[in-house]
């Protein structure tokens, strides 16, 4: 089976020119085949997570940590401590690592808003005497219409759940998404691990082999997203897989079982990226001009992701890399540069013992 | 596309507005010299945003010491194996035993401290299970397996005297694998996603290589009577000068990606470092020729390499921890990106 822990780039399937094209970087349409399973392999699957849809419940969390018999740790990733709270909103799992598989993100935003509303007097005092204002009732028969359906793109956009009110000129939102590993197209961890113990699954996901890792910890420094980490009292690394053991078994990844909202979707890869397409022109038609999908995009510098996002903001406030690249793409010029350069180590050393006079 | 770097989209901001979430770089781009990237890139102060300030790539598990002395001792190692041999091949007799010693031990030294390193040593054989180009730690250590095997052997007959014409094979075998393994290093450092080091992907092996040289050529050339020193001193001039002078590159070339070794901890290693080698190859020059000159000159010179070790090694280290080295270089190849595209399209 080393075959499958080989990166597409020096497997050679199909010949000629487009033999080598897209084996680093780019799109590649079946990257299970091109790992090596041959024969007939199930379709790639992955998740697709709405952020839009997302209420922080963190289901997703617990249902990993108990499945995958996680331990606890704290918000910088240390096991068995309960640390400082971070301070974060409501987000003290803080970061992906050995032992957050799921992380939930949590951010509060404001913005100011133009609204037509008296300048003058203390909030409240045009309403005094007058019972219940309009401006509340008419909150109150949105929030309705919201609480109806939260999944209606239409009841989104007019009355965002997660977009309230504070004072007369401010709007405050939560932005929650579920971070989950990528299960990229050219994995930088998968390409870089030295024993085999990262491989690719028929199911086009990567996952450690435990009884394989030696805890080198390249793939800790290699991944674009920063989401495999080293155990430290173990030695070894350990990441999401998502829930191959499930998979094999015909269930979804516990994450996705769990999640109320349908947030997170398991599926596979192509029927998810036709939804998310279709979700985020709803949404753009509906007026959400932040809502952008992220790592949906097979030209990007991972070819694609197995588990992508649609956002509601850059990238980067959600913890999330604005640009990733996988750092093999860069790989053959390095190998280049290191190649010229022990040839010139050759060159210096032969020039200097027959530059010297002897003895 | 709403929002560039400076404003998130719809007029979102963060709402507690706190300096960890959304903050400038606060500093003027000082060492960014103007002919390089002129157009978005050199913005003075950009602002960015990050998730309460938090890391975005995972900061290498990798230990110091143990992986700094790894790379000083084998490229230590490499460069002593090619003079090795090349001394041997031309009739040096006292320079050829230096180096094979000074191969050989760094060598043994070298697998010692990688093996160290890993989460779970005893599984070291893993790595030859499989052979993978993608994976520089793979390539590497089927170079490091047949060095040390080779440079070990030629030390230990070396001493013992026995052997002769085994001793010279073992010693071309060093030195055939001796220059890839002193410049694999740089590949096996920038093959991350660690800002810093990726971006000097294509400088860091030959300024390891350079290096490399310097340490070898200034240790043998410490050991030997300085009258069949000769090729020591000229290798480790020319691999300070290639250290210097690639360094430097890597530390002007990239922007923002190379203040971390202007800065802190990393930025003072790397001025002792070009202390040390400039200091070192300057005194080789001058008094190379005597013994406490070479003595001198050698140790310095081997100094500045380790200290070039610990340096990239930490300045890269230090580009994990701050979430402006992932953020804002991304952002910029973005802009640039799209604003080819819209070149080429409205062409």
């Amino acid at each position: 089976m080393t075959i499958s822990s080989a990166s597409p780039a020096f497997t050679g399937r199909g010949g000629g020119r487009e033999k080598f094209q897209n084996r680093l970087f780019g799109p590649l349409p079946d990257v299970t085949a091109e790992a090596g399973y041959e024969e007939q392999h199930p379709k790639r699957v992955g998740f697709f997570t709405d952020t839009s849809v997302c209420i922080g419940c963190k289901a997703c969390e617990v249902a990993c940590k108990e499945w995958n018999t996680l331990p606890m740790d704290d918000s910088h990733g240390v096991r068995d401590a309960l640390g400082d709270l971070s301070g974060m909103s409501y987000d003290n799992t803080g970061q992906l690592g050995a032992n957050s598989w799921r992380h939930v993100a949590f951010i509060e935003q404001s913005r100011a808003v133009d609204l037509p509303m008296p300048t003058f007097g203390r909030p409240g005092d045009d309403r005094a005497g007058s019972g219940a204002s309009p401006a509340v009732a008419g909150d109150d028969v949105s929030l309705a219409n919201a609480q109806q359906s939260v999944l209606n793109a239409e009841a989104l956009s007019e009355f965002d759940p997660q977009t309230g009110q504070t004072g007369a000129d401010k709007q405050i939102r939560w932005l929650m998404s579920s971070d989950v590993c990528k299960h990229c197209t050219h994995a930088g961890c998968l390409d870089v691990c030295p024993t085999g113990a990262l491989f690719r699954t028929e199911y086009g996901t990567v996952v450690v082999q435990g009884d394989i890792c030696n805890g080198c910890g390249y793939c800790v420094a290699a991944c674009p997203y920063g989401v495999i980490d080293q155990r430290k009292d173990d030695g070894r690394v350990f990441k999401c897989t998502m829930c191959y053991d499930r998979l094999t078994d015909g269930l979804q990844p516990a994450c996705a079982t769990a999640c109320p909202t349908q947030s997170i979707q398991f599926g596979d890869l192509d029927e998810l990226q036709e939804r998310a397409d279709a979700r985020l022109a709803t949404l753009k038609a509906q007026g959400v001009e932040t809502a952008r999908l992220y790592g949906r995009d097979e030209n990007d510098g991972v070819g694609g992701d197995g588990a992508f996002f649609l956002l509601l903001d850059e990238p980067e406030v959600y913890g999330l890399p604005p640009d990733p690249i996988v750092t093999t793409r860069d790989l053959p010029a390095m190998w280049k540069a290191a190649g010229k350069a022990a040839a010139m180590m050759i060159g210096v050393a032969v020039t200097a013992v027959l530059g010297s006079r002897r003895r | 596309m709403t929002g560039g770097i400076t404003s998130p989209g719809a007029g979102w901001r963060q709402a507690d507005r706190g300096p960890a979430t959304q903050r400038s770089t606060g500093r003027k781009r000082r060492r960014g010299r103007g002919r390089h990237r002129g157009e978005v890139a050199m913005v003075d102060d950009v602002e960015f945003t990050s998730y309460y300030g938090r890391q975005i790539v995972k900061t290498p598990v990798w230990k110091s010491p143990d992986v700094p002395l790894y790379l000083f001792l084998g490229g230590a190692a490499g460069s002593s194996a090619i003079l090795g041999a090349l001394a041997d091949l031309t009739d040096r007799p006292t320079l050829t035993r230096v180096s094979r010693l000074t191969a050989g031990g760094g060598s043994i030294l070298s697998v010692a401290y990688l093996i160290h390193d890993l989460g779970r040593p005893e599984r070291f054989l893993h790595m030859l299970r499989v052979l993978k180009p993608t994976s520089p730690l793979s390539v590497g250590t089927y170079i490091l397996a047949p060095f040390s095997a080779a440079a070990g052997a030629t030390a230990a007959v070396e001493l013992l005297g026995w052997f002769p014409r085994l001793k010279r094979f073992g010693g071309v075998v060093g030195a055939v694998f001796g220059g890839p393994l002193a410049t694999y290093t740089g590949v096996l450092l920038a093959n991350t996603a660690v800002p810093s080091w990726h971006m000097a992907h294509t400088q860091l092996p030959y300024v390891f290589g350079g290096s490399a040289m310097a340490a070898g050529g200034g240790i043998t050339m410490a050991f030997t009577p300085v009258e069949e020193a000769g090729p020591a001193r000229k290798m480790a001039i020319a691999g300070a000068a290639i250290e210097l002078a690639a360094m430097h590159k890597v530390e002007t070339d990239h922007g923002l990606l190379s203040e971390p070794f202007h800065e802190g901890r990393p930025g003072a290693l790397m001025r002792a470092a070009q202390v040390c080698t400039a200091a070192g190859a300057t005194l080789t020059v001058v008094a190379g020729r005597r013994r406490w000159g070479a003595v001198a000159s050698g140790t310095l010179l081997a100094a500045g390499s380790l200290l070039t070790r610990f340096g990239v090694f930490e300045a890269g280290i230090a580009s994990t921890k701050d979430p402006k080295y992932v953020v804002i270089p991304q952002k910029e190849r973005l802009a640039a990106r799209q604003q080819e595209h819209a070149d080429t399209t409205t062409r």
